[in-house]
């Protein structure tokens, strides 16, 4: 390998201009387009999501009603949740990125069922359909955890919306199967399973935890809409039901639900780390078993959700102390991550500042997961805002500072062209500090004993609410930021080339952006992802 | 030290006997979070200033981590992790076992408000006193959606679920006036679900409790509801008797346990009683309470099916004085203090 | 017909396509488990609580029936086996007939089973609020037929599905697309059905025989 800079070429033909007519794209089977389409969408989900939570914040500056009702209110917690879950944080990093880039990183010109992959994203939209049928009429107000009896006799709008989610898990299951059978079958050669970039690594198990874990959602959610419409009985007391099977079906899959969300991102990072430092992963096997071991284990922790909820002691103990075992995979890829900068070569980049806010929120939300599966203590923190502050530090300072950090590595690759560093820089700033303005006063909040899915809330909690909700607008004004200067990059951002972080990762090996095909010969591979002992070729910026 | 950190985490004050204890483990766990939070991120700080890029050209060895290293960095927070495990639930363990001597309180909550009733007498809504010093069990049960009875200042919370009774317990040790908040979502007004807990010094509680019994001091803590008939005695089992020989259950059942036109109720509580068609019962509160509304449902065999209905006749607290009125037709002597164990599920020591 | 003419262009070559397709429809197996696995995780918690009353309902149920359904649709797989097997002797009509033959049964199984819920319904056993059968009154009972409804009619939309995905196989196969060497879209149409059938083994005793 040429220890010099190559020049940074646009090339002619690529999967972008492939095809011009509506038709190319909304018919396409190219894994590339669909992860395009797939990012359209959940950006659109996000930027809901994200609209709903400064709303609830702004509600939250006086402890009485501020200038929605109740019912609205609790509308819109349902939706937020039911939202930033469902329609962004799951499909995030799997669909946009891993559709993007599982078939480059193993040597394929596409993924096992490329038709399945675009009716997955079809399914998609037509679930997010329904979903916002439902909204629109009004939506339900039972929190997008639906435990019943509540949420089987509520008045509110639940139906379209626990259809929309079913319809939504036939999407997730398919890419799921989707991505496993590609990384099975379709390496290319010498690509053995240790050589494997970790990102398909975390992806290959996320897509495990997807493929078992979601039937069971979809059927959870199938009985209370049949429960709502039918009144047959299954959770209502009266007629012999028992609410905590809701719970225990519910928390079955939504446990492993949050490894989904948070293990693609892990990919990222390892990803992310190895490039800005341009240093092997300390410690390969360690990571790529731990996604499994995370995977694995994450399915028998689902009860530490019901430690005050009417199981067993002994329940609550078995869960209590399987909950402190899936909390040591996550200790060992921090350690591996950390242990990686050691003797690298760093660059501070946009994307490694989403490294560092991404190690910090992980170690302090994880510890605090930990923290709330002590038995003892949940019972005091079990529905407050530490929880909140708990789960939002992983699913938005971990998890989405894994997304940004995708969307800044990769983005030259998928559109060739460099975004402004300097604004990288600062929105991330924006955000990390926007974001620990919002969340840490939510775990005092939950230590004084304020409690979730409160529309009015007694006066004591009022100074951290408002602190919160400032943090928030900060946090918004970052995102606002980042999408200004990459939707200008777009057009006017200076030509990327091939790989102009010198990253040894096997999808800058292909041009920017990729030809329909991914490849211009098909790989051989004959070493791993991460190994810098030689110079990388850097695409040199023009 | 504990009083210097409770105040910078913003923890309630320490109210129940539990407070301490969660709190002491609380001050471990997170100061240790944030001791290693900040070490990660200082390391990760030092390592970048260190070993920032020098030149394009630089490269990189190739570091595994030794097997001893990896082994360290599992074991060290896998002790820690189970250390507290162990500690918080033998914490919790002391939190889901309620002393023998505990006094019985029943709780109802309902969409929107926490009721109160002593066995014996009285009942009330939205306010909950009990003595310092004394351990007290709550017995709840909910007459709708899952509610949550969470009490910050004691650090004690517990589902409230329809259809079952839960339990929980506290030892208050600070005389005063502590915030009962809903932390279960249970609807339109679960934010104004709250009540208040009175911790009194003992014998004022005693003082207290006698006073309503005796029947002065009705009124309740709390108006009733519109739809809610107040409870104007505050005694259950003399209201239900009053009620018994009101509505002329007594023309059909005798309490002395002659055989008479329906089954006697001496001694029915949790009798199993033979159905016609095959099937045995126990005359539990669900029995009792269905045959007054839907008196046909479940005919003891022998007996004929003449028994009118009471639906929309008695209203549910009445209901519930028969039950307790019924409850306490024992052919062994009547016992008027606080009950031994909990309707549906005995305590495990 | 070669069978390098059906690989896909985004495979290498025809063996890492049927690798690839065993594969998905082995995982997508497992996700059908999974789904009826939290029917019978309540099924599970129901039965413990009321025992009276899903032993009463079980009795009252028509075993004679299911089993006539039971030996309908393993006949059905009986049906798909020999399918398979006639397809990778490229007997095209046998294996279209075999194929025809299994989904028929399918659609026996669906015929019979509405035979019991048109009792049931006459008789008032339903799920939920809407049970009204006087003779059985026991705690818990309006729970049992909930749950039987439920899973019987989760499987028989599967049986539906399955018997669906037989007739497509059955056009292909008429078109003479099956060898040999190209047999695998019958292989795993066939699993499909198998596993329809696989979770009516287990039905049956859970809700017939008890």
């Amino acid at each position: 390998m040429s220890p010099s800079a190559a020049e940074a070429i646009f090339p002619e033909h690529h999967y972008l201009n492939a095809g011009t007519t509506a038709r190319s794209w909304l018919l396409t089977t190219d894994h590339k387009r669909i992860g395009l389409m797939y990012m359209i969408a959940v950006l659109v989900s996000l930027l809901l999501g994200g609209i709903f939570a400064l709303l609830l914040r702004f509600e939250h500056l006086t402890p009485g009603p501020t200038y929605i009702d109740a019912i609205t209110y609790n509308r819109l917690f349902t939706l937020h949740g039911v939202i930033m879950v469902w329609f962004f944080l799951i499909p995030s990093i799997p669909s946009i990125f891993g559709n993007f880039f599982i078939p480059i990183m193993v040597g394929a010109k596409d993924v096992a069922f490329p038709r399945l992959n675009l009716a997955s994203f079809y399914i998609y939209m037509f679930g997010a359909a329904f979903t916002l049928w439902g909204m629109i009429h009004g939506g339900a107000d039972t929190g997008w955890t639906f435990y019943t009896p509540y949420s089987t006799t509520t008045t509110t709008v639940v139906i379209p919306i626990l259809l929309g989610i079913f319809i939504l898990g036939f999407s997730t299951i398919l890419t799921g199967i989707n991505f496993i059978v590609t990384i099975h079958t379709m390496r290319g050669p010498g690509l053995t399973w240790m050589r494997l970039p970790l990102f398909v690594w975390a992806i290959y198990g996320t897509s495990i935890i997807q493929v078992l874990a979601t039937p069971v959602l979809g059927l959870t959610l199938l009985l209370i809409a049949v429960e709502h419409a039918f009144g047959f009985g299954l959770f209502d007391p009266a007629r012999g039901g028992d609410p905590i099977l809701f719970q225990h079906l519910f928390w079955f899959y939504s446990h492993p639900a949050v490894y989904i969300m948070i293990l693609p991102a892990m990919g990222v990072i390892s990803e992310t780390v190895s490039a800005a430092a341009r240093k092997n992963i300390f410690g390969y096997r360690a990571v790529a078993y731990s996604s499994l071991g995370i995977a694995f284990v994450g399915f028998f922790t689902w009860g530490h959700h019901m430690f005050v909820a009417g199981q067993s002691v002994f329940d609550a103990g078995a869960f209590g102390v399987l909950s402190m075992f899936v909390g040591i995979f996550t200790s060992i890829k921090v350690f591996t991550w950390v242990g990686t900068l050691y003797r690298g070569a760093i660059r501070f980049t946009t994307p490694f500042a989403y490294i560092c806010g991404f190690l910090y929120f992980l170690v302090f939300g994880g510890m605090t997961g930990i923290a709330v599966a002590t038995v003892s203590l949940d019972v005091h923190w079990h529905d407050t805002y530490f929880v909140v502050a708990h789960f939002h530090f992983i699913m938005v300072g971990a998890a989405l500072m894994g997304f940004l950090a995708a969307l800044h590595y990769w983005f030259p690759k998928m559109f060739g062209r460099l975004y402004h560093e300097g604004w990288g820089l600062v929105a991330a700033t924006l955000i990390i500090l926007g974001f620990n303005a919002t969340f840490i006063p939510q775990f005092l909040l939950g230590n004084m004993g304020m409690p979730r899915r409160y529309y009015n809330y007694p006066e004591r909690f009022q100074t951290l609410h408002v602190a919160s909700t400032a943090g928030s607008t900060l946090l918004f004004f970052g995102f606002v930021i980042i999408f200004i200067y990459l939707a200008l990059a777009l057009k006017y951002g200076r030509v990327a080339g091939r790989n102009p972080w010198g990253s040894r990762g096997f999808e800058w090996d292909t041009p920017s952006p990729p030809p329909t095909h991914n490849f211009e010969q098909l790989p051989v591979f004959t070493h791993g992802p991460h190994e810098y002992q030689e110079v990388p070729e850097v695409s040199r910026v023009a | 030290m504990n009083e210097f950190l409770r105040r910078l985490l913003f923890l309630p004050e320490q109210a129940s006997t539990f407070a301490t204890k969660v709190d002491s483990l609380h001050y471990f766990v997170i100061i240790t979070t944030m001791l290693v939070s900040t070490a990660v991120g200082l390391t990760a700080l030092l390592f970048f200033v260190r070993f920032r890029r020098r030149s394009e050209t630089q490269t990189t060895p190739l570091l595994n981590p030794p097997w001893w290293l990896e082994t360290l960095f599992v074991v060290v927070p896998l002790s820690f992790f189970l250390a507290w495990f162990a500690r918080g639930y033998r914490d919790y363990v002391e939190m889901r076992n309620p002393p023998k001597n505990s006094m019985d309180i029943y709780v109802q909550a309902k969409q929107w408000m926490w009721k109160f009733s002593y066995p014996g007498g009285p009942n009330g809504i939205g306010v909950l006193r009990v003595p310092a010093n004394r351990p007290v069990r709550l017995l709840m049960t909910s007459r709708d959606v899952i509610h949550s009875f969470y009490v910050p200042a004691f650090r004690v919370k517990q589902d409230v679920l329809p259809g079952r009774y839960s339990e929980t317990w506290f030892e208050a040790v600070e005389v005063g006036r502590y915030q009962l908040l809903c932390a279960e979502y249970c609807g339109t007004n679960h934010s104004n679900m709250r009540a208040e807990v009175i911790v009194l010094h003992p014998e004022e509680f005693d003082n207290w409790l006698a006073d309503q019994r005796r029947g002065r001091a009705l009124q309740q803590d709390g108006a009733p509801t519109a739809d809610e008939e107040p409870i104007v005695q505050a005694d259950l089992l003399r209201q239900g008797e009053a009620l018994v020989v009101r509505f002329g259950c007594l023309k059909c059942h005798s309490i002395d346990g002659s055989p008479h036109i329906g089954p006697t109720w001496l001694d029915l509580y949790l009798r199993r009683e033979p159905l016609e068609g095959g099937q045995t019962i126990i005359a539990d509160e669900g029995y009792l309470t269905e045959s007054m509304m839907d008196p046909r449902a479940k005919i003891v065999r022998g007996f004929n099916p003449v028994m009118p209905t009471f639906k929309g006749r008695l209203a549910g607290p009445e209901v519930a004085a028969i039950v307790e009125f019924i409850k306490s037709l024992r052919s062994q002597p009547v016992e008027q203090a606080r009950s031994r164990r909990p309707v549906y599920e005995p305590i495990r020591r | 017909m070669l069978p390098e003419s059906h690989v896909a262009e985004h495979f290498a070559n025809i063996q890492v396509q049927r690798q690839a397709a065993r594969l998905g429809m082995w995982t997508f197996l497992a996700t059908e488990i999974l789904l009826f696995g939290g029917l019978f995780a309540a099924y599970a918690e129901y039965r413990s609580l009321f025992h009276e009353a899903f032993l009463l309902g079980a009795r009252h149920l028509d075993a004679i029936m299911a089993a006539v359904e039971t030996v309908v649709l393993i006949t059905g797989s009986f049906a798909v086996v020999m399918a398979l097997y006639y397809a990778k002797s490229s007997r095209a009509g046998m294996a279209r007939l075999c194929l025809l033959a299994a989904a028929a049964t399918g659609f026996v199984f669906l015929a019979l089973h509405g035979v019991e819920y048109f009792h049931h319904f006459k008789e008032g056993a339903l799920p939920g609020k809407y049970y009204s059968f006087a003779e059985l009154r026991v705690t818990g009972i309006s729970l049992f037929f909930a749950l039987y409804f439920l899973m019987t009619g989760l499987h028989s939309l599967h049986v539906l599905v399955g018997a669906g995905v037989l007739v497509w196989l059955a056009r292909r196969a008429l078109s003479g697309e099956f060898s040999g060497q190209h047999y695998h879209p019958v292989e795993l149409g066939g699993l499909y059905w198998h596993l329809v059938d696989l979770i009516w083994i287990f039905l049956f005793p859970l809700l017939y025989l008890v």
